[in-house]
């Protein structure tokens, strides 16, 4: 346990990552970020593979949440954030100068830890990132709408009732109205920020059931506390701890056969 | 560790018991909950009285109350609705002219006595409204039937009987007076009155401002172009073409007027007072009569609410003490709306800037505390700051620049609806401002953040999401603004606000709507009412049922809003799905 705790600057990451067919897409380089004057994440590099899912692993405050969010510049929301290193989606640098953050952000989904549908119907929620983006035609929003809520395993249950308020949904129906609404536009990546952390265990795997079904179309990075789940709908696993990546492959040798001690007593339970 | 257990067991139970319980009503926090309870039933007990004395005041004012005729021991006679009853302390002059037995029972209520304020009316008789009539003086009291009660345009109310009614030339005496044919007769004469008022307000009026219109459009040539030039004696002849015209038509109608006026004067009525001085009136004079003693519960309603309409849609006669209060009403409403439209946008843009887009820093900050420091500043120095500023200065300069050929006579360089308005926006866009932020920063950092994500930017998020988020509390504030601006009657006593608009805001010659006059409200109109009228004592009533109105006004207002914002909160909680 003593010696969990303590982490040497000179611990280097061990890779042993399965590849997709297509190769990496989004590259993080040496990335590191600061709040004010405390430093959240170091020197962390992967390369996530596109069309698979990568979990994202590590005890509350490893700096995975905040990863995550940098991948689509959240965290420029809030004050004194700086960062350093690289990261490319597509060979483009995401922090490069002169980058169209609105313009990225399309480029990416992103479903949050709580449910968070807009005040507004069912079907204007869906369509929202069509709204943004200019699109005023009505026959290519209802198509978007159909075909989002169809990926998101919803189409079924709320087709008769799309102009009723989203708020008056279900836990779990609301976070799958906001896969919908992240898959609308159609972006290549796909962030998930503990998406099941608060819904229940039957919406819980709907929800991994509709990962699998995304898995291929959509480059999925997730972020989860929960082992399991990264057990079963991930291609690749990262663990973080402290602010470090500690260990990235995939997720059969890291819950079966990790190649850091530190790891195995994460994944077993004996910290974290 | 047997022995302390052993040690703390041994100590006395008694101090163990009364510790316990000191302990106890203070952790159960009984006296502060009596406190607490205590002050706000107090403070509802105040609310509540308050309405009811207003309520009760205000709704009672109207309804027609009886005649009483009081023979008096030394002979006198007089005829009055009672107002009030109250004791006094005698003098020593008072007591000394006593009769001896009034002397005993005097002194027996420890030197008080009893007197009765009854409202003879009759101004024109007696130079006084009301009469205190001491009790020991009194002989007889009787509610005689044939008196009546009437409302008049000058003088105030007359009470007394009808002599006889002279109807185009007929004369009808005592029992021969057709109460069906003089409340016909009453009608035409005010008909033909409404008639008189119109041609002397609206088409004389017209007249009247065409010609000031024609004298303009003279003067802005002559200051443009100067007098000998051939512009000028273009217009002038235009100028002289048209006013002759106009003075035609001014003749005419002066004609009409006077024919009426004729007509008018051949329907005439003598009434007897009291103590049986006469007095012959045109009936026109008369607005309403109605005999008080011999009314039915359906007479007196009908009284009630004639007097109610007069009141809410006349305009006010006799020092503002009697008739209507329309033009008060229209006023208050207009400058409170007026506001509201100013305030609202500038109030919430400003809280979007400061609480969206500035830096979180010291000197917003500063700012922030400015604001709210505003807030607390007297009203009364906003009045002097919109006299000073708007009214003068800025005011002022419109006048230079667009309406020279009205100087010296100022149009927009005086107080009016516009400077008004500006100046109580002034006074409530902190409210505004407060409640918007606050508003603002509740929306959920969740909801920015899921839309920031959907690729929207920030001023797509602000519009769609933050704002209607915010949209409910943004309205309270408003609702709050509206409140404080509609009740504030100081500032406005120097931008705008008079005793008596000769003109609504409003009417038929562009452009319709004029902002820069001056109009009345229903605040300034209780104070001048109450406090700065002849006769106070008949204001009185009146002061009650004026501040009923402003606050079912300002409770109309705050309703309406209140509504709508309920409809927005309807799309923010989850509706069964």
């Amino acid at each position: 346990m003593a010696t969990a705790l303590k982490l040497q600057p000179s611990e280097a990451t061990v890779y042993h990552v399965r590849n997709g067919s297509d190769g990496a897409n989004f590259r993080i380089s040496e990335f590191s970020l600061w709040y004010g004057v405390k430093q959240a994440l170091f020197d962390n590099s992967l390369d996530i593979q596109k069309g698979l899912v990568t979990a994202l692993i590590g005890p509350s405050g490893c700096g995975k949440s905040t990863l995550l969010r940098c991948m689509n510049r959240m965290n420029d929301l809030i004050d004194g954030v700086r960062v350093s290193g690289r990261m490319t989606l597509d060979g483009q640098d995401i922090y490069g100068r002169g980058i169209d953050v609105i313009a990225l952000r399309k480029r990416m989904g992103m479903v949050f830890q709580k449910p968070n549908p807009f005040p507004m119907s069912v079907y204007d929620n869906v369509v929202y990132p069509l709204r943004v983006d200019g699109v005023r035609d009505r026959a290519s929003l209802d198509e978007a709408c159909e075909r989002a809520l169809k990926g998101a395993a919803l189409w079924e249950e709320v087709k008769d009732r799309l102009r009723e308020n989203a708020l008056g949904m279900s836990g779990g129906q609301q976070q799958r109205l906001c896969i919908a609404r992240a898959i609308a536009a159609d972006p290549e990546v796909l962030l998930m920020d503990e998406p099941c952390s608060a819904l229940d265990p039957i919406a819980t795997s709907k929800i991994e059931e509709l990962i699998d079904g995304l898995k291929g179309r959509y480059t999925i990075i997730v972020v989860t506390h929960n082992m399991q789940q990264a057990a079963r709908i991930s291609d690749n696993t990262a663990f973080m701890y402290l602010g470090r990546l500690i260990e990235y492959g995939d997720t059969d040798s890291i819950f079966t056969n990790p190649h850091l001690e530190r790891t195995q007593d994460y994944v077993t339970g004996r910290f974290g | 560790m047997p022995a302390t257990v052993e040690h703390v067991a041994a100590k006395p139970a008694t101090v163990m018991r009364a510790r316990v319980r000191a302990t106890d009503l203070g952790a159960r926090g009984e006296p502060m909950l009596w406190l607490f309870g205590g002050t706000l039933a107090l403070g509802i007990a105040m609310i509540v009285g308050f309405l009811l004395l207003v309520l009760w005041n205000g709704l009672t004012t109207f309804y027609p109350k009886p005649i009483a005729l009081v023979t008096l021991k030394n002979g006198a006679v007089l005829a009055g609705e009672p107002a009030r009853t109250e004791r006094y302390r005698l003098g020593a002059e008072q007591l000394a002219a006593l009769a001896d037995a009034d002397r005993r029972n005097v002194a027996a209520n420890d030197g008080f006595a009893a007197r009765t304020l009854y409202r003879v009316g009759n101004y024109d008789f007696y130079n006084e409204d009301f009469r205190w009539v001491s009790e020991f003086d009194v002989a007889k009291i009787e509610w005689p039937s044939g008196f009546f009660f009437v409302e008049r345009l000058e003088w105030g109310p007359l009470i007394g009987k009808i002599k006889s009614v002279d109807l185009a030339g007929e004369t009808l005496v005592g029992e021969r007076i057709d109460m069906a044919r003089l409340t016909a007769a009453h009608g035409t004469a005010r008909a033909r009155w409404e008639r008189v008022r119109e041609i002397d307000h609206n088409e004389i009026g017209a007249t009247n401002y065409y010609l000031n219109q024609e004298r303009l459009k003279l003067r802005r040539v002559s200051l443009r172009d100067g007098e000998a030039s051939a512009a000028y004696a273009a217009a002038k002849a235009a100028h002289d073409r048209r006013t002759e015209q106009l003075k035609a038509e001014y003749e005419t109608l002066a004609a009409e007027a006077q024919a009426i006026k004729a007509e008018d004067a051949k329907d005439r009525i003598t009434m007897l007072e009291a103590s049986g001085e006469e007095r012959t009136f045109r009936l026109s004079e008369f607005v309403r009569f109605h005999p008080a003693n011999d009314l039915t519960l359906a007479g007196k309603l009908a009284v009630y609410l004639s007097r109610w309409w007069e009141f809410l849609t006349g305009s006010p006669r006799e020092a503002n003490t009697e008739g209507g209060v329309w033009p008060a009403i229209f006023g208050t409403f207009a400058m409170t709306l007026l506001m509201v439209v100013v305030v609202a946008p500038f109030g919430v843009v400003t809280a979007l800037y400061l609480r969206e887009y500035a830096r979180q820093g010291r000197l917003v900050s500063i700012v922030r505390i400015s604001v709210n420091n505003l807030a607390g500043v007297p009203s009364i120095v906003y009045g002097v700051f919109g006299l000073g500023f708007f009214a003068y200065i800025v005011g002022g300069t419109i006048d230079e620049l667009f309406h020279p050929e009205r100087l010296p006579n100022p149009t927009f360089g005086t107080g009016g609806l516009l400077w008004a308005s500006l100046t109580l926006a002034i006074l409530t866009v902190p409210v505004v401002i407060v409640a918007t932020e606050e508003a603002l920063s509740a929306v959920p950092r969740s909801m920015r953040e899921g839309s920031l994500a959907c690729g929207a930017s920030k001023w797509q998020t602000i519009r769609r999401i933050v704002l209607p988020r915010a949209m409910p509390g943004i309205m309270t504030g408003l609702i709050l603004a509206m409140a404080r601006g509609a009740g504030e009657v100081a500032p406005l006593m120097l931008v705008g606000v008079v005793k008596l608009a000769p003109e609504l805001p409003i009417d038929r010659f562009f452009p319709y709507l004029h902002l820069e006059r001056s109009f009345m409200h229903l605040g300034f109109h209780i104070f001048d009412v109450g406090f700065q009228s002849r006769n106070s004592e008949a204001g009185k009533p009146m002061v009650f049922v004026t501040t009923l109105l402003l606050i079912a006004l300002i409770a109309l207002m705050n309703a309406s809003a209140i509504v709508i914002r309920n409809r927005l909160k309807r799309n923010f909680v989850g509706s069964q799905f």
